[in-house]
């Protein structure tokens, strides 16, 4: 199968590779550019685990051609922080028990920062909507709307102060 | 006062501190592991990776029963970058040894690679290592297998006939408990009422979000290791008896799981990959993918359980006879466990003077059934709360009130005949959650066509193994020279906080925080063992192993202390990394170095024997688990009777732990295993038409998402004392029982129709909505 090179922005890095026209972008985020923490949940984009942000929006990177994402600006949990060792957010996931096993983790956290990042007063029940993508099977998303309302709620704390 | 020091850390003038009979709780901070599953940097079994490593991939069969009379790999073998074809020929002992019931049931030996009979679709045939998992999966595509189909069964009533296709030699009836206490015949003719009925539960699938997976490679040493997710270690032996090797020549790192749930209870990729490595002598790599984990991975037992309960007028009940069937599949696995757990707990947290229960496991040529969350002890939670109800209903009483005039009290028998040695909670538990559900929604959110309902479920689970395995766990803690703790146990964690938790037990005793202790897990090299991470007993085993060691770490340590601090030992508090007495403290490196510069080396190893005790087979007499945890869960539903769809609006789960180690994690397991009961109570099941999986998509497979529930509350009572360290029950498993029966009973309350068949789908609902109003309209006219 003749092979396709393409460059994205993975995490604020170039990245470039040759991919097979039938690879996922999970497969080359995972295999090709070291990035693990997208995790395989089921291959048929329902669980949500393979969540990355393709231009700033919540994708299923595993029904996603690496093709399709040639020239683009691809985030995962690990470009969240930047800086610092925790986002925020992914602090209040902790001080929340929000994770488990952790292997919904990655994508819960991109849905939710996503999502708060455009609707910044959403309230529960809209959180508990915006999430119903990315599936859980340990906490029974008690403590993650916890999480993500304390994260929602600090950053209203913040712009008051400014 | 001061105490020279060497350690940065330590302050020189300590503050006056209270006098305390005991030290501080530690502050719960968050363990190593949890920061990194936030940070996405925790590498799971599938994210690992060696130089020159394979791709393993397993060849299945494609039909439920039937003769192989021919395989050929010729293609397979010839096709690039395969560098491995296996059979079953190859498998130098083919066949997985099982420990079975304790109890001496005869064990059928399950192939690693099925020889010569299919049992069961998805049975796997062959293996294939290839350089990449494509070239694998086309491989796998060319292996050529003969097969002559025989006859299957596949119900497991139909399976116990005497002309039934036998799915092993020996017939289907795998294997049969039974006990009792009194004289049920007798009894049942002295009551008031008796209530029959039979309830049918539906098999189901761990859905886990991390798939099984593993890595496995010679070590430089000449060891067979394997990194999988795995939730037992000590299957190191038995992969080891499969390759004819040493058992010292096996080693199994569990990686952090991505899920267990009983799962990876069993052996799952750990014997394919032992193959491939040992026949390549190259590092290989399985993953299954989600479809064939939903194909093919063992699922939790579908039961028929037949109740009979006779009663007062008064709703005291006088005699439980109760029969169950579960579906095996078509191997053993652990199906006389948890057959054997159904048995011992199906008449639930209610004295019956007179019992009579039998559990059977039935082989059919089905995907084998084996360990889930709730281990036969969930099951049953359907079955005996539906019968409280039904009992409340027939004589006109409040069903909190009947439950109240049965619940069991410590010293009363259990139909194996032991005596309840622990107190018992479940009322208070049902009276708060009760309490906690507050006021019913007010009849304005309803929507027009919608009923709103209210109903309730107590149960019992039991935590730790059955007595009889006589149990044990061990653990290793030290004091590095900067005062920091090492534990190493080999405990498996699947995301419950389990090496989180032996942290906190540890630093309860020893005063040191979890950002200053490292917990190793997980490594049957390397690590003491504990057993696996199943049966709600990590807390209970490992748990009470930590602690032993850590006291046994701090009586050791203690002289020197008090030599030190120029008191006596019973005036020390170990707290906040120093040693204290009075207001004066060392820091704990200081105590380390102090006591290893006196020969008193600062590190403990020791063992945790849990309680043992017979059980005879025969009789059904005996002793059975350990202890129980108990608890009661109250919802309000909605259901709309033109879809029969089941809104959840409120969910209570209330739990007596003895006493809590972590509350959020408590609360957390709490609400996961109400998440799962009601997954299994309203959408998830494995759909088998005539031995073949149909619902092998996860589009398929209905777990809840966030929309299908509300904010769980979860509550953790402190009430009476466990067998686990500080008095701690395991919590693990018991709120996973409840929801179907609260559901069921919430569903009635809004409705009128009682369902007695998991899972309670908007289907099922709608046809007895429509049963019932068919059976009204002919009353009528």
């Amino acid at each position: 199968m003749s092979k396709h090179q393409i460059s994205l922005l993975l995490n604020g890095q170039p990245i470039e590779a040759m991919v097979e026209p039938n690879m996922s972008l999970l497969e080359v985020l995972r295999v090709e550019a070291g990035a693990p923490e997208v995790k395989l949940g089921c291959g048929e984009g329902v669980c949500g685990t393979c969540t990355v942000l393709l231009d700033g929006d919540p994708v299923n990177s595993c029904l996603l051609f690496a093709v399709q994402a040639d020239g683009r600006e691809v985030t995962t949990v690990r470009g969240l922080a930047g800086d610092v060792e925790l986002h925020p957010l992914q602090q209040s996931f902790l001080e929340h028990a929000g994770s488990q096993c952790g292997f919904c983790t990655p994508g819960m956290l991109l849905t939710a920062k996503w999502y708060l990042d455009g609707h910044p007063t959403a309230g529960r029940e809209e959180l508990r909507g915006a999430l119903a993508g990315n599936l859980c099977r340990c906490t029974g998303y008690t403590k993650i709307l916890d999480a993500v309302e304390a994260y929602r709620d600090s950053l209203a704390e913040v712009s008051h102060v400014d | 006062m001061s105490i020279e020091t060497a350690d940065p850390e330590v302050t020189i003038e300590a503050p006056e501190r209270p006098e305390e009979v005991a030290p501080p709780r530690v502050k719960p901070g968050p363990h190593r592991d949890f920061v990194e599953k936030v940070a996405g940097t925790l590498r799971y079994a599938d994210d690992w990776g060696l130089p020159g490593m394979l791709h393993g991939v397993v060849v299945r069969a494609q039909l439920p029963s039937a003769r192989i009379t021919g395989v050929d790999t010729s293609a397979a073998g010839a096709a690039p970058g395969v560098r491995a074809v296996l059979t079953a020929g190859d498998i130098p002992h083919n066949g997985i040894l099982d420990e079975a019931s304790g109890l001496g049931v005869d064990a059928i030996v399950q192939p690693v690679l099925a020889a010569d009979r299919v049992r069961y679709d998805g049975e796997p045939v062959a293996l294939i290592a290839a350089e990449t998992p494509g070239a694998a999966a086309e491989a796998a595509s060319l292996v050529e297998v003969e097969y002559a189909e025989e006859p299957g069964v596949f119900d497991p009533e139909a399976a116990l006939r005497d002309d039934a296709p036998a799915v092993h030699p020996g017939g289907n009836r795998y294997v049969t408990w039974r006990s009792a206490l009194g004289d049920v015949d007798a009894a049942m003719r002295s009551v008031d009422l008796v209530v029959e009925e039979t309830y049918h539960s539906q098999r189901v699938d761990h859905a886990y979000l991390e798939p099984e997976a593993g890595v496995g490679w010679i070590d430089s040493d000449g060891v067979l290791t394997l990194r999988v997710s795995t939730q037992v270690i000590e299957h190191a032996r038995e992969i080891a008896e499969i390759l004819e090797l040493p058992h010292s020549r096996v080693r199994v790192i569990a990686a952090y799981m991505g899920g267990g749930f009983g799962g990876k209870e069993d052996l799952t990729v750990e014997p394919f990959i032992a193959a491939l490595v040992w026949k390549t002598r190259r590092p290989v790599r399985m993953v299954w993918s989600r479809q064939e984990s939903l194909l093919a991975r063992h699922k939790r037992h579908p039961f028929t359980m037949h109740y009979r309960t006779g009663v007062r007028r008064d709703g005291t009940i006088v005699a439980q006879d109760v029969r169950i069937i579960g579906d095996a599949g078509a191997y053993p696995l652990l199906s006389s466990r948890v057959l054997f757990a159904a048995a011992v707990n199906c008449t639930g947290p209610y004295r019956a003077d007179n019992a009579r229960v039998e559990s059977t496991a039935v082989f059919t040529n089905t995907v084998p059934t084996s360990a889930m969350r709730g281990f036969g002890a969930m099951q049953v939670v359907f079955g005996y709360e539906s019968q409280m109800d039904r009992i409340a209903e027939r004589l006109g009483l409040d069903p909190a009130e009947v439950r109240e005039r049965n619940f069991v009290r410590p010293g009363d028998r259990r139909v194996t005949g032991e005596a309840i040695d622990t107190g018992v909670g479940v009322g208070e538990c049902m009276r708060r959650a009760l309490a906690e559900l507050g006021p019913p929604a007010s009849a304005d959110a309803t929507q027009s066509g919608s009923r709103i309902g209210r109903g309730f479920a107590c149960s019992m689970q039991p935590y730790g193994r059955s007595v009889f395995f006589a149990d044990r766990a061990s653990a290793w803690i030290g004091l590095e020279r900067d005062g920091t703790m090492v534990i190493r146990a080999g405990v498996t964690d699947l995301g419950a906080g389990q090496a989180a938790s032996l942290a906190n037990i540890a630093g309860e005793v020893l005063g040191i925080t979890v950002d200053r202790t490292a917990v190793h897990i997980g490594d049957s090299a390397l690590t003491p063992l504990t057993g696996g991470t199943f049966a709600t007993r990590q807390l209970y085993m490992s748990g009470n192993a930590v602690l032993k060691v850590a006291r046994g770490l701090r009586e050791k340590l203690e002289p020197v202390a008090a030599a030190l601090l120029e008191c006596n030992a019973d005036e020390l508090r170990f707290a906040e990394n120093r040693v204290w007495a009075g207001s004066r403290a060392i820091s704990i490196g200081e105590l380390s170095r102090a006591a290893e510069h006196q020969s008193v080396m600062p590190y403990h190893h020791d063992t945790f024997d849990a309680e043992t005790g017979k059980f005879d087979a025969e009789t059904g007499q005996g002793r059975s688990f350990p202890d129980c945890t108990h608890g009661a869960h109250a919802v309000e539903v909605e259901v709309d009777e033109d879809t029969g769809a089941v809104r959840i609006l409120k969910y209570v789960a209330v739990h007596d732990v003895g006493r809590a180690i972590n509350m959020q994690r408590v609360e957390g397991q709490i609400q996961g295993a109400v998440a799962q009961g009601v997954g299994y109570a309203l959408s998830e099941e494995v759909e088998v038409s005539e031995g073949v999986v149909s619902s092998t998509l996860f589009a398929d497979y209905l777990i809840p998402t966030s929309l299908d529930l509300p904010d769980i509350k979860a509550i953790g009572l402190e009430l009476h004392p466990g067998k686990g360290p500080f008095g701690a029950r395991g919590i693990g498993e018991p709120p996973i029982g409840p929801p179907p029966a609260a559901l069921a009973s919430a569903i009635q309350d809004a409705t009128g129709v009682r369902l007695r068949r998991l899972p309670m789908t908007p289907e099922r609902v709608l046809a007895a909505l429509r049963q019932a109003r068919a059976d009204s309209a002919a009353a009528a006219s």
